[in-house]
């Protein structure tokens, strides 16, 4: 194949190898453009390094031992021929640092935060339990549209979160409430969104429960499963390319969390295998929580769960118990610091725990297990029961603390409640915004539109409800 | 407010002559509730007409394909155990087992292209998304591989796949959910697109799909899989298919033709009542049914009659079904227009979440008439 023909014919690259690389210089030169409609280069050729391996380089040797295949470099070669059965191999071991008695059983684990911090991140836990009960009441009664209630995944979300910096940027799919609560997301800040209140980050546009936070560096949660994670591969190689071009700044990662159910979507695979190869310093926390709405995990895999995926990428990986507070807190503060060894890598948290409640307000988990089922859960172990348990053997927490506490959080819940639920609507002209990155001239004339006829019609529309009224149009 | 929302429609009112006020409606931001307007009772049904709802009528298509050939399957996330998602697939489980009735992994990708890899293979697969807004994840198997391979194979592997699912806005689940994709498959050369209305469309026209060697997209619509239809005798038989590429006059009329799909269909009926008993005209409904092959036959033989057209869908308005529908109607009944033909589409913004403004972003029975009126030159 003549080069020069191949750039004056059809686009091609795409479609058409390049000439055997054996035949070519290691420098290859490449013509960028058809003299024809060169107008900024001077010449019409550039030489570019080669991206390609010399075929050479990595030929197979006579007589070693082992694969010296491109694909595949540190494989013994071996005269029996087996197949790897999956079924041979043990599952993945899941890391406790405290059983479900509140007992340690890590002998190395030793806690790292002061009475008041670990009572601090219980108060964590428990507000975002609280608050799902009274929210999913709220739904029932037709306050709100929708809810997602975490019971059973406090220890997952606040745990995790309690080990990463403010500073690192999360991702999440939308049952991580406790992940917000232990960064700073308000009871406030919850109702706003709740009731889509103009006070509402996300100016009402989204579904209950897609919470977002720039302050806190967390994604606004969006519906479609399992594109947050390439995303997040893409905020991971980004924070690595900021700390290559500035290395003053402090080191951060990408937290991101996922359901079982969403790791069978492509897109798992996809950010996996693409921060692998980038070498993005991300965390993947996935909530393995047994259901995807009404499908089971035997239906979901037939693999040892999500963690083995992580191998299989070459990602450094753990499984947990994810009704044990510390141990998801210890797993993922190891996996922080992984995750910024050599210039950046991905690590995997399997996280194991049980989804205590329906999927949703729109799902009756009834229809698709036992109540035996769930019930039997709830007694054998809970997160917050198992901190708890721990906190009273210290002797830092009782059942007068505990039913004090409850009370107070309950109190500032039903607060923040009535106080979002009385805010105004968004400003109408929100209604314009954000569309695109500014308004464009089609817009802007739509929205003086709409205020010459509020100005001709001041009687027919009361907009008492909208924050500022008709004037958030005069801007 | 629908004209500050609907680029398309503002621009040729302001074209019009009169240049009427709209009636400020004191509910400005709290419209009237749009459900229960769009039942339609036959009060002279023939005997033998039985009420379905559209759910009902998808499941009895659903079984009776199953039952009728065995290369048929029903596979999607939740459609098994669960029954589906909005339950159109209700106790085919039961009856068919898990062979032909088929709960996946949460993987739009890899069960579509499962699916579509059975079509190759020569089955007839019944591929159901939750939604299509997640059919999103799986596109390259319909565009690329489901409508072109038959073409790419020089004609040895025919594609025979249903993909079906509700589709456009819903009720309150924001804009990554509410999305018609009407105009993105109607533009795939090698697929068919189907649209249904009634309960006869819906098991009429997936019967077609699924019997039909191309691959379909039938397009249903979760608001509507409630409503209850009459069907006649003839519709409840298994025998009975509605062939793609037909339209149906809903509504017969001499004075405006709207062309217009889905549940649309039953708003324009509404809005076509009310003009008659406001102005004495008559609108010609023609339910689409079909979004590709487009019945231009039907569209231009109304055009003739009623020489005033307008088009209604909740898809956006930028190169969108209705602006297909204008184009055609130019170049083939230009002369036969005695008016600029007229879109009603749903707000060219992301669907908002909120209830009022969600209702402002897609047609109701009262801008459809409004527009009409309008057109007709009767405001
Ligand atoms: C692409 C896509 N397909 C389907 C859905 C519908 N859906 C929403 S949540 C969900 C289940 C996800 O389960 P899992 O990831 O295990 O999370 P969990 O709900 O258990 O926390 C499904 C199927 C969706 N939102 N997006
Ligand atoms: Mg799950």
């Amino acid at each position: 194949m003549k080069r020069i023909a191949r750039s004056t014919q059809r686009p091609s690259s795409l479609l058409r190898p390049l000439t055997p690389s054996t035949h070519q210089p290691r420098l290859v030169p490449i013509a960028i453009q058809s003299s024809k409609t060169t107008t900024t280069t001077t010449a019409t050729t550039q030489t570019v390094p080669s991206s390609r391996r010399h075929a050479s380089s990595l030929s197979q040797r006579p007589d070693s031992s082992h694969v010296m295949f491109p694909g595949a470099v540190k494989s013994a070669f071996s005269n029996s021929m087996t197949f790897e059965e999956p079924s041979k191999y043990d599952a993945l071991p899941t890391y406790r640092a405290v059983d479900q008695h509140g007992q340690v059983v890590d002998p190395s684990f030793k806690p790292d935060l002061s009475d008041e911090e670990v009572i601090k991140l219980y108060h964590d836990m428990l507000t975002v339990s609280i608050m799902d009960l009274i929210m999913f009441d709220a739904q029932r009664q037709g306050r709100l549209s929708f809810y997602m209630v975490s019971a059973g995944e406090e220890a997952v979300c606040v745990g995790s979160a309690s080990a990463l910096s403010s500073e690192d940027v999360v991702f999440c799919q939308y049952r991580e409430q406790g992940v917000f609560k232990q960064r700073g997301f308000t009871l406030s800040d919850f109702m706003n969104q709740l009731f889509a209140n103009h006070k509402d980050p996300g100016k009402g546009r989204n579904m209950p429960v897609h919470y977002g936070s720039k302050e806190l560096n967390i994604h606004t949660i969006s519906s479609p499963l399992a594109t947050q994670l390439p995303q997040a591969s893409g905020a991971a190689y980004a924070l690595k390319i900021q700390r290559m071009q500035n290395p003053t700044v402090p080191p951060r990662v990408v937290a991101a969390y996922f359901g079982e159910g969403a790791a069978s979507e492509g897109d798992f695979h996809a950010a996996l295998n693409i921060a692998a190869t980038r070498g993005c310093p991300a965390v993947f926390i996935c909530r393995n929580n047994g259901y995807a709405i009404s499908t089971p995990t035997l239906e979901q895999y037939r693999g040892d769960g999500i963690a083995s995926r992580g191998l299989g990428y070459g990602i450094d990986t753990i499984r947990v118990d994810g009704n044990d507070f510390w141990a998801v807190r210890e797993v993922t503060k190891r996996a922080r610091e992984l995750a910024l060894q050599d210039g950046g890598k991905p690590v995997l948290i399997e996280a194991m725990t049980y989804r205590v409640s329906h999927h949703s307000t729109s799902d009756d988990s009834f229809a698709y297990r036992a109540k035996v089922e769930v019930e039997d859960w709830k007694r054998r172990d809970n997160p917050i029961g198992r901190l708890r348990k721990w906190m009273e053997a210290k002797g830092i927490w009782d059942e007068n603390k505990e039913r004090e506490a409850r009370d107070s959080i309950r109190r500032e819940i039903l607060k923040a409640f009535s106080q979002a639920e009385k805010e105004k609507k968004p400003a109408i002209r929100t209604m314009f915004e954000d569309v695109y990155e500014e308004l464009t001239p089609e817009i802007k004339a739509q929205m003086k539109e709409l205020k010459e006829h509020l100005d001709q019609f001041p009687e027919e529309y009361d907009l008492g409800d909208f924050d500022g009224g008709k004037d958030s149009l005069a801007k | 407010m629908s004209r500050y929302l609907r680029p398309a429609v503002r621009l040729a009112s302001t074209a019009s002559r009169v240049q009427v006020a709209r009636p400020a409606a004191p509910t400005f931001f709290k419209p009237a509730s749009v459900a229960g307007l769009q039942k339609r009772t036959y009060a002279d049904a023939p005997s033998g007409t039985k009420d379905y709802t559209v759910r009902d009528a998808l499941n009895e298509a659903l079984a009776e394909e199953l039952e009728a050939n065995p290369k048929v399957f029903v596979m999607g996330e939740e459609v098994a155990q669960y029954n589906g998602a909005y339950k159109v697939t209700k106790g085919l489980l039961d009856r068919f087992g898990d062979k032909r009735v088929i709960d996946t992994p949460i993987t739009e990708m890899g069960f579509t292209g499962l699916a579509v890899g059975a079509a190759l293979s020569g089955l007839h697969p019944v591929c159901e998304f939750m939604t299509f807004n997640f059919a999103m994840q799986s596109i390259d198997h319909i565009v690329n591989s489901a409508a072109k391979t038959l073409y790419m194979s020089g004609g040895i592997q025919p594609c025979n796949i249903t993909f079906r699912g509700p589709n456009g806005f819903a009720a309150g689940v924001a804009a990554q959910h509410s999305q018609d994709y009407s105009a993105w498959y109607g533009s795939v050369p090698g697929l068919k697109v189907v649209s249904p209305w009634s309960a006869e469309d819906a098991k009429g026209l997936l019967k077609a799909a699924i019997r039909d060697p191309n691959p379909v997209v039938v397009l249903e619509n979760e608001l509507m899989y409630g409503q209850v239809f009459p069907m006649s005798e003839a519709a409840q038989k298994d025998d009975f298919v509605i062939p793609i590429g037909k339209a149906k006059v809903e509504r017969a009329g001499k004075d405006l033709t709207i062309v217009t799909m889905s549940r649309c269909v039953g708003q324009s009926i509404v809005a076509a009542e009310a003009l008659k008993k406001k102005y004495g005209v008559e609108v010609e409904v023609l339910n689409l049914r079909s979004i590709k092959p487009i019945d231009l036959d039907a569209i231009i033989a109304s055009i003739k009659k009623t020489h005033r057209l307008m088009t209604v869908e909740s898809g956006f308005p930028a190169y969108g079904v209705g602006a297909e529908i204008v184009a055609l109607a130019v170049e083939y009944g230009f002369d036969y227009l005695d008016a600029p033909p007229q879109r009603v589409t749903g707000a060219d913004v992301p669907t908002p979440y909120a209830q009022g403004l969600e209702e402002m972003s897609f047609p109701t029975e009262a801008l459809i008439e409004n527009h009409a009126a309008k057109l007709l030159k009767l405001i």
